[in-house]
């Protein structure tokens, strides 16, 4: 057991009791960081990123909305453009996850609601969607980060409601890192480059994730009341 | 404040206090590691925290119940594929591999519960008779030892129930980031099992089953309708799904469904898999 992790589990406490009384304090806090590494920007919001805010439930469900975004963006391309040689049975349940995806996003964004970070423009500038190993080994890499992410941050979440919402999707993002694995490479679904040798999924932390995140994305994910913020 | 010493005097009152919040014996006290780092102020929330979990409500499951609960799924899971993989039902050698892979992990999951109980870990004898189980289900799948697709069926069924067993026990380990963590990384790890049996199946010829749950029961089988009741939920948080712009129309009630898997509660999972001989 890590001391920085209980240390942060301990703060996330703390995080929910002040909401009311310090909800600003991360946003000051990301807008100074910003002002010292970009003198020229007088105002954050003009800087080119977005962090999840200050630590409690409504940070982390907007790293899950992050997230999401990102694969909804991601399968509607995928979709709109499919690679050569998919079957029909592959466009079918490509599509399906693309609609899983959607769905996610605008559950989160409706939820939310003002509390909602911005919408995220996605860079896919690094996959060439006319390739099935190409885009396929990018779905499970956001398949697979997905799940990590989920399990990873569901014990920052105090709100059991909110804690069961997550746990009803990250199954379906692993029920989706499970098909895309198999595409690629029959028999992976649960390989042990993804399972630890308990047969468990490897969770990751916030800052794993988004550094894997923000590699296709123009708008950068901070979250630096969880010690990530980009450089 | 003296946090030990509040310990242990719980503990002269409640000898099973350290059980029900911490699988290992001792564990709270280890608080003291973090000693140099932790934040003074933190402690007493931590603690608090603790004893919300173990005090907060009587009908809540204490953290043991909550493992000993996963662990006789674990061993029913585990004896299952024991039973498949060592028996004479024809399966293709990719079927072989998969069903060979989970069983795996669901023994690994066996011994890591058991671990995590120690001395509280319920025996495997306990179940069914002297630990063998029934998974014919009292005859309702009578050939399912024999036949590949009433095996991948039940098999099915045992994992997508599994998935729905343990969302339903998250809630209760909230903030727990050893027990919680761990919890969700087997959650995880079973839903990939379970979409790879349905992938199995599909590719079997049940053409309508997909890796993910589309509406309630989509097995094919009568018999397993409870293990999918409420699946075909579209409320979430109190947002209907259906409502929400989908790529050209509304989200689909298909994709509504599909999009989020569903909990049981440990009496809707125990009185399912009773049957089997799970006590």
């Amino acid at each position: 057991m890590k001391t920085e992790t209980q240390l942060e589990n301990g703060d996330v406490n703390m995080a929910r009791r002040s909401f009311l009384r310090f909800a600003g304090a991360g946003v000051a806090a990301v807008g100074a960081l910003s002002m010292a590494s970009c003198k020229k920007d007088k105002n954050p919001q003009n800087t080119n990123g977005v962090d999840i805010g200050a630590k409690g439930d409504l940070a982390i469900l907007n790293y899950a909305y992050a997230l999401e975004q990102l694969e909804a963006a991601f399968y509607i391309n995928v979709a709109a453009h499919i690679y050569t040689g998919a079957s029909d049975d592959e466009i079918k349940l490509l599509t399906d996850i693309r609609d899983h995806e959607v769905a996610h996003r605008e559950f989160f964004k409706t939820a939310l609601g003002k509390n909602a970070i911005k919408e995220l423009t996605p860079n896919f500038s690094s996959i060439d969607f006319s390739s099935r190993t190409a885009v396929l080994t990018a779905a499970k890499a956001f398949e697979d980060t997905g799940v990590s992410a989920y399990n990873g941050a569901g014990y920052f979440i105090q709100n059991p409601d909110y804690l069961l919402i997550a746990g009803k999707i990250v199954s379906v993002e692993a029920r989706h890192a499970s098909y895309i694995r198999n595409l690629l490479n029959p028999g992976s679904f649960a390989d042990n480059t993804i399972l630890d040798p308990n047969g468990m999924d490897k969770p990751q932390t916030i800052g794993q994730v988004l550094s894997i995140a923000n590699s296709y994305l123009t708008t950068k994910v901070n979250a630096f009341n969880y010690g990530y913020v980009v450089s | 404040m003296n946090l030990l010493g509040i310990i242990e005097e719980i503990e002269k009152a409640d000898p099973e206090f350290q059980d029900r919040v911490s699988p290992r014996r001792a564990a709270i006290k280890n608080i003291t590691s973090f000693g140099s780092k932790v934040a003074v102020a933190a402690l007493p929330l931590y603690f608090s925290t603790i004893m919300k979990k173990a005090y907060g409500q009587t009908a809540t499951p204490s953290v043991n119940d909550v493992l000993n609960y996963a662990l006789k799924l674990e061993y029913l899971e585990a004896a299952f594929y024991n039973a498949g993989v060592s028996s004479n039902i024809s399966f293709s050698a990719t079927e072989k591999s998969y069903l060979v892979t989970i069983q795996g992990h669901e023994n690994a999951h066996v011994k890591f519960l058991q671990t995590a109980l120690g001395s509280a870990a319920v025996a495997q004898n306990t179940q069914g008779t002297n630990g063998a189980y029934d998974f014919t289900a009292g005859g309702t799948f009578s050939d399912v030892l024999t036949n590949p697709d009433t095996f991948f069926a039940v098999a099915q069924a045992f994992e997508d129930t599994g998935v729905r067993a343990y969302k339903g026990q998250a809630g209760f380990l909230v903030g727990n980031q050893t027990i919680l963590t761990a919890a969700l990384d087997i959650h995880s790890a079973e839903a990939r099992h379970a979409s790879a049996i349905r992938q199995l199946r599909r590719a079997r010829g049940a053409s309508t089953t997909k890796p993910w749950i589309v509406g309630a029961n989509d097995t094919g089988l009568a018999a397993v309708n409870g293990n999918y009741a409420g699946e075909d939920n579209v409320s979430q948080g109190g947002v209907t799904i259906t409502s929400l712009n989908g790529v050209s129309d509304n989200v689909s009630s298909s994709a509504a469904t599909a999009a989020f898997d569903e909990p049981l509660t440990s009496a809707q999972v125990v009185a399912l898999v009773a049957p089997f001989g799970v006590k």
